[in-house]
């Protein structure tokens, strides 16, 4: 066993919560250039303490883009896949920045901050490219600001994540960001998160990291608030059918073909990567993203196990693990489009020995709202 | 951390408890520690040969399948039905309820390269 383990190399990038995480005794494991916590205390512990009562992750590793000037709307519009115009002031969208071809550079959500400022929040693994995307193709009259070093974040998640938040104030709506404070430490919160739970992911400045993250776990003592780890944060959000940039999305895979079309704007002016999806939406896509689930007793999917259909391969898994609240295995894959309908029964080849599946409706986990 | 006494480890984490000529076979109380929250065991099947150092099962914990290898060769006399709906137990149980096969040794086995329980808990660092 752990063969494959290789020593955590002295290059990983930490985050301003590193000493917390090391005083918590958590996991370390590297995820996109960063040594991140795993878990605290266990996976399947930390995903039930989010979907019961309340989780809190560091997600300080992911980057923070700023984006200001007269032309800043316009031409932020013709960078990524979702329609700036609808954003009123204090409004966030999820949305995607395309490469040429249409494939997948980063998703994000952008933020309207003012007539014409923008608060982007990207994947850690893509800050780099993602900025140098943007500055490659930036106009007069638009400023692109790398913030990522200074501010820290952490989403706070969960059925009592509102509870936690309560004493800052009134809290915004979902998918709405405002400015709050916390002790000394201003930070802006928004209401998004990637978990099928209410929650909310606050940014604030970096030196006040350690203040605001004991705070947050004094506020939530009460609510059941638990620290957790990247783990926790993969099974949840698969199980939300969230997709995950790296796995599920790629610069060779569109946002049609991933199932993440309302959330490009095909008749819109213009922007990066449209030519192809036009193209796609009028000719018909060849595969999809879907959602697969696997008996119970069966083994858990891991990505790139092959999918088949009595001989055919047709496809292969991009995500998978075992649902914890299913307590069956779950995955997403890419499918060619005849297969991808939900109640298709596929085989799913684990280690050389196929084993039944279904394509699901997605999302695999829905929470209750009620009222 | 447990390292009982009366067992043989190997450098990959396994154990085996050694009766005569029948070996049982289970990974130590700091692997499943490591592993976290088992969620499946893929077994070798009744019959089978083992080879010592080489894969003889799979362990999957919520995050990732790990391969299990054989501390000894021989033939694979029972396995541990149990896992199939309580695959836990190898994190509850380790030493016990959570064993994974039993081999018939190989006639004349060489148990030399196994570790007793001092050197197996050196080698994790453990008190």
């Amino acid at each position: 066993m752990f063969a494959a383990m290789a020593p955590t190399p002295s290059e990983l990038q930490r985050t301003p919560l590193y000493g917390e995480h090391l005083r918590l005794r958590a996991k370390l494991i590297a995820f996109g250039g960063w040594e991140m916590p795993v878990y605290y205390t266990s996976i399947l512990e930390e995903h039930q303490a989010v979907r019961q009562h309340a989780g809190i992750f560091d997600i300080s590793h992911m980057g923070e883009v700023e984006i200001s000037g007269p032309k800043a709307p316009e031409w932020l519009n013709s960078m990524l896949t979702n329609n700036l115009d609808r954003l009123s002031i204090g409004e966030g969208q999820y949305t995607l920045m395309l490469n040429d071809h249409g494939g997948v550079i980063d998703d994000l959500i952008v933020y309207r901050r003012s007539e014409t400022g923008y608060f982007l929040v990207v994947n850690a693994a893509k800050i780099v490219e993602d900025v140098a995307w943007l500055q490659d193709h930036q106009v007069e009259g638009v400023s692109v600001s790398d913030q990522s070093q200074l501010f820290a974040a952490v989403a706070v998640q969960g059925p009592n994540a509102a509870k936690v938040f309560q004493t800052l104030g009134e809290l915004p709506t979902r998918n709405h960001i405002g400015k709050f404070k916390l002790g000394s430490a201003p930070m802006l919160v928004a209401r998004t998160g990637y978990t099928g739970e209410d929650g909310f992911e606050a940014f604030f400045p970096a030196e006040t990291a350690a203040e605001v993250w004991c705070a947050f776990l004094e506020l939530g003592q009460a609510e059941g608030l638990a620290p957790c780890g990247l783990g926790a944060r993969d099974t949840l959000r698969l199980e939300a059918c969230y997709p995950l940039n790296g796995s599920d999305l790629s610069a060779d895979t569109t946002p049609l073909e991933a199932g993440l079309g309302i959330f490009v704007d095909l008749k819109k002016t213009s922007f990066i990567g449209q030519e192809t999806l036009l193209r796609q939406a009028e000719t018909g896509l060849t595969r999809r993203l879907v959602a697969v689930k696997l008996p119970p007793k069966s083994p858990p999917p891991r990505p790139h196990y092959p999918i088949s259909v009595e001989t055919e391969v047709i496809g292969e898994l991009t995500s998978g693990t075992q649902s914890p609240t299913l307590g069956v295995g779950i995955g997403l894959g890419y499918v060619k489009i005849p297969f991808a309908k939900p109640g298709q029964a596929i085989e799913i080849d684990v280690r050389g020995r196929k084993f039944p599946a279904t394509v699901e409706k997605k999302p695999l986990y829905k929470r209750n709202v009620s009222a | 951390m447990l390292v009982p006494e009366d067992l043989k480890y190997a450098e990959t984490h396994e154990w085996v408890r050694i009766d005569k000529t029948i070996g049982t076979v289970g990974i130590t109380d700091h692997a499943q520690a490591e592993l976290t929250d088992i969620v499946y065991v893929e077994l070798p099947k009744v019959g089978a040969k083992v080879t010592a150092k080489q894969q003889a099962a799979v362990v999957e914990s919520v995050k990732a399948a790990s391969d299990i290898y054989a501390p000894v060769s021989g033939e694979v006399t029972e396995v541990n039905g149990q896992l199939e709906n309580s695959p836990a137990l190898v994190n509850t149980a380790p030493y016990a309820e959570g064993w994974l096969f039993k081999v018939k040794l190989e006639e004349g086995a060489d148990l030399s390269e196994l570790k007793d329980a001092a050197a197996y808990r050196a080698q994790i660092g453990a008190e």
